[in-house]
């Protein structure tokens, strides 16, 4: 399986995108390309459900590239994000050499820290991938880490190298794409951001929305996925702690179908609307009369979409 | 690229440096590139290029897209425009890393203190005492030149012993530690490959530890007005000890001034503070702010356990409506909340503003904030780790023949403290 080009013009990037089912906005493609371009790493910012991770993911499969994930979270480190040196056999190595006899401990400290004993984690395998084809980067939620972990993504940035003190440094061939994800639970240090691209994922408006749902569950009949795109826009609209993302969208829509629902009603919101809305006192704002009156317009709206 | 593009987009860099973005010359170089990459045809396209060049934060997003209008339309008005818009765009933004060019700020502070905007000030000094707590929202820049010499030495004397020393918490890093709890299997190896470590001892780790994140809520409205300032230089102070402080005013409006307390000098620090604040020593909505705070900031800012500290009186305009929902949501989203409040001080004190009762029953740890004394009670309180909580406030405690009541025996508040408080009563 060989890789293929990156697209060309800004058009092109739009297109290959859709072509993995990823209906992206002109300024999203426009990031997309010049990351991919210009061989800087894409960093994508935005509320939790609006297609972040799937960029990388639809990267990769569109360039038939593998995709090599890291999932951050408090107190990555670099044994579990970059490499770590295979301790047992290292010990097995050693004890071989007792037994052999005459062992010159020089020479041995040498030969248990060459790459033989190295265990590749995702960052290393991005920069030296074993098949030597440059695979997809996806840092994903970069906020869930902790400082330390961000300072050491600077060299992997700037350079595509990481430094192993007993190795030296290993810089990539070729440099992978690099996506990096962010919820802002936190603000990520200037330091990062400004050694890439930056977009910040917004909600889709309503046309797009419904082209996603359209393309991700065509189970769903065009007059419901017109219903639950409008309903979902609505709830936006609302002054909700957390508003539904895309993700959520679909995953509503999934679940109509999945009830044999053709089209929207009150009760069936009433019954579903935990797949939207994920907090209490949200779905506490949502009564029957409001439910009601959403579910009128959006009707409304639907039809005009 | 011809010659006058990129000179364009050079002025357009520029002008974006000067409204506050932090734009320097490698991005000027990445923005060149990104232009060519993507062509001059569609405008739409060219914009997105710069944007994902150029901004680097959501917040920033807004200011590009005007100054692109604005520029990208004829840049040709630039030169005309520039001079007048940068005040403006200044104000607007009030980010600290929108530096005022360094003249003006040595102007400031060689010559005397002057009030900001005169004929605003002269407008609205007059609202100051009279509307203590209302809702009317007092657009009124507050000049901390005018404190007094007393409170100045009082607040030396402050910032040279306060900490804020919150218990440390185990985090998932961790250190080299020769009583550890882990072996650290890298470093032994290491030692036993060594040509003199036939027999290494083990090398061990331990969990880090390091105080969690700490987030401020002070009150500036205008019934907090005698205890702002002061409480403004011990936020500077905590600001700049420690990373991970952040730190919001509200009165009627949340406005985080973060940026501006990170400045060294106090003084440059505070009156970016004062420059950025619009409703100083207005009125108080309290419910409203922290509604906009769960909103907007929580999740952005109490992650990873932090400590909330809620600096106020709880004098709410608003008479608490909404208030106790958005504090039970604010409680459960920070790992501690810390209410200080200037109004412990007098004796007797009931909570019966609506404010205050609405806000009890979530608060972790209620305490006084209208002195040093108080405040120095605070650190002390703080140091110990989570459990204990001091009985006596040193205010109290100090205070020859007072009568002191305990301001907390147990964990939790609503227990320990029924509406009308009696055991809070603290004595100066």
């Amino acid at each position: 399986m060989s890789t293929l080009p990156v697209p060309a013009t800004v058009d092109a990037t739009v297109d290959f995108l859709a072509a993995q089912d990823y209906v992206a906005d002109r300024r999203l493609a426009t990031a997309v390309f010049l990351a991919l371009t210009l061989g800087r790493p894409l960093f994508l910012e935005g509320e939790a459900g609006v297609g972040k991770t799937e960029v990388a993911k639809v990267l990769a499969a569109a360039l038939r590239r593998k995709l090599v994930r890291l999932q951050c979270y408090e107190g990555l480190d670099v044994a579990s994000a970059v490499y770590e040196w295979n301790y047992p056999r290292q010990m097995v190595e050693i004890r071989l050499a007792e037994a052999a006899g005459g062992i010159e401990r020089d020479r041995l400290a040498h030969d248990i820290f060459t790459t033989r004993f190295l265990l590749k984690r995702p960052i290393l395998e991005a920069l030296a991938p074993h098949d030597g084809v440059a695979p997809v980067l996806l840092i994903d939620e970069l906020d869930r880490a902790d400082e330390p972990f961000e300072a050491y993504l600077l060299e992997v940035l700037a350079e595509y190298q990481v430094t192993i003190p007993e190795l030296g440094a290993i810089r990539a061939e070729v440099p992978p794409v690099v996506v990096i994800t962010s919820n802002r639970t936190r603000e990520i240090h200037d330091a990062i951001k400004r050694r890439c691209l930056y977009h910040w994922v917004d909600y889709p408006d309503a046309r797009r929305e419904l082209d996603i749902v359209c393309r991700k569950c065509p189970g769903a009949p065009a007059s419901l996925a017109r219903e639950v795109v409008a309903f979902t826009q609505r709830l936006r609209a609302m002054d909700l702690f957390k508003a539904p993302g895309v993700a959520e969208t679909l995953d509503w829509a999934e679940a109509l179908v999945a009830l044999d629902r053709t089209a929207l009603d009150p009760q069936a919101v009433a019954d579903t609307i935990g797949v939207l809305l994920k907090y209490q006192d949200d779905i506490g704002a949502i009564a029957p009369d409001v439910a009601a009156r959403l579910v009128d317009e959006a009707r409304e709206q639907g039809v005009r979409l | 690229m011809t010659g006058r593009l990129a000179e364009n987009v050079l002025h357009f860099v520029r002008l974006l440096r000067a409204c506050g973005l932090p734009v320097g010359p490698a991005k000027l170089l990445d923005a060149l590139a990104a232009v060519q990459a993507v062509g001059v045809d569609n405008r739409a396209d060219f914009r997105g290029a710069l944007a994902a060049v150029l901004v680097s934060r959501h917040e920033h997003l807004a200011i590009f897209e005007q100054a692109f209008d604005l520029f990208w339309r004829n840049p040709g008005l630039l030169e005309k425009i520039v001079a007048s818009l940068l005040p403006q765009v200044h104000g607007r933004t009030g980010e600290g890393d929108a530096a005022p060019a360094v003249p003006a700020r040595l102007a400031q502070a060689l010559l005397p203190p002057r009030p900001d905007r005169g004929d605003e000030d002269a407008d609205e000094v007059e609202l100051d005492a009279a509307f203590t707590f209302s809702p009317r929202e007092v657009l009124q820049r507050k000049d901390f030149a005018t404190m007094t010499a007393d409170e100045l030495a009082q607040v030396k004397r402050m910032l040279a012993t306060l900490r804020l020393p919150l218990p440390e918490l185990a985090v998932r890093r961790t250190e080299p530690a020769g009583e550890g709890a882990r072996v650290d299997l890298r470093a032994t190896l290491r030692r036993l490959a060594h040509p003199a470590g036939a027999l290494a001892p083990l090398a061990r780790r331990r969990h880090r530890r390091r105080p969690p994140p700490l987030v401020v809520l002070c009150d500036i409205s205008g019934s907090m007005d005698r205890y702002a300032r002061m409480l403004l230089h011990f936020l500077h102070a905590i600001t700049n000890d420690r990373h991970r402080v952040h730190v919001l005013l509200f009165g009627t409006r949340l406005t985080p001034v973060t940026r501006h307390l990170r400045h060294r000098d106090v003084d440059v620090a505070l009156s970016r503070v004062a420059a950025a604040v619009s409703d100083w020593a207005g009125g108080t909505r309290i419910g409203a702010c922290l509604a906009e705070f769960n909103r907007r900031w929580s999740r952005r800012l109490l992650g990873q356990n932090a400590v909330l500290l809620l600096i106020s009186d709880g004098l709410d305009a608003d008479a608490g409506a909404g208030l106790a929902f958005e504090m039970e949501r604010l409680a459960k989203s920070c790992r501690r909340l810390v209410w200080l409040n200037p109004l412990l001080r007098y004796e007797g004190f009931e909570a019966k503003p609506a404010g205050i009762r609405a806000m009890l029953p979530y608060v972790d740890e209620f305490r006084p904030a209208h002195n040093l004394d108080a405040l120095e009670g605070l650190t002390a309180a703080l140091r110990g780790r989570a459990g204990p909580r001091r009985a006596t406030p040193p205010a109290a405690a100090s205070g020859a023949g007072s009568r002191v009541a305990p301001a907390r025996s147990g964990p939790t508040p609503a227990a320990a403290m029924p509406a009308t408080m009696p055991a809070a009563r603290v004595l100066r």
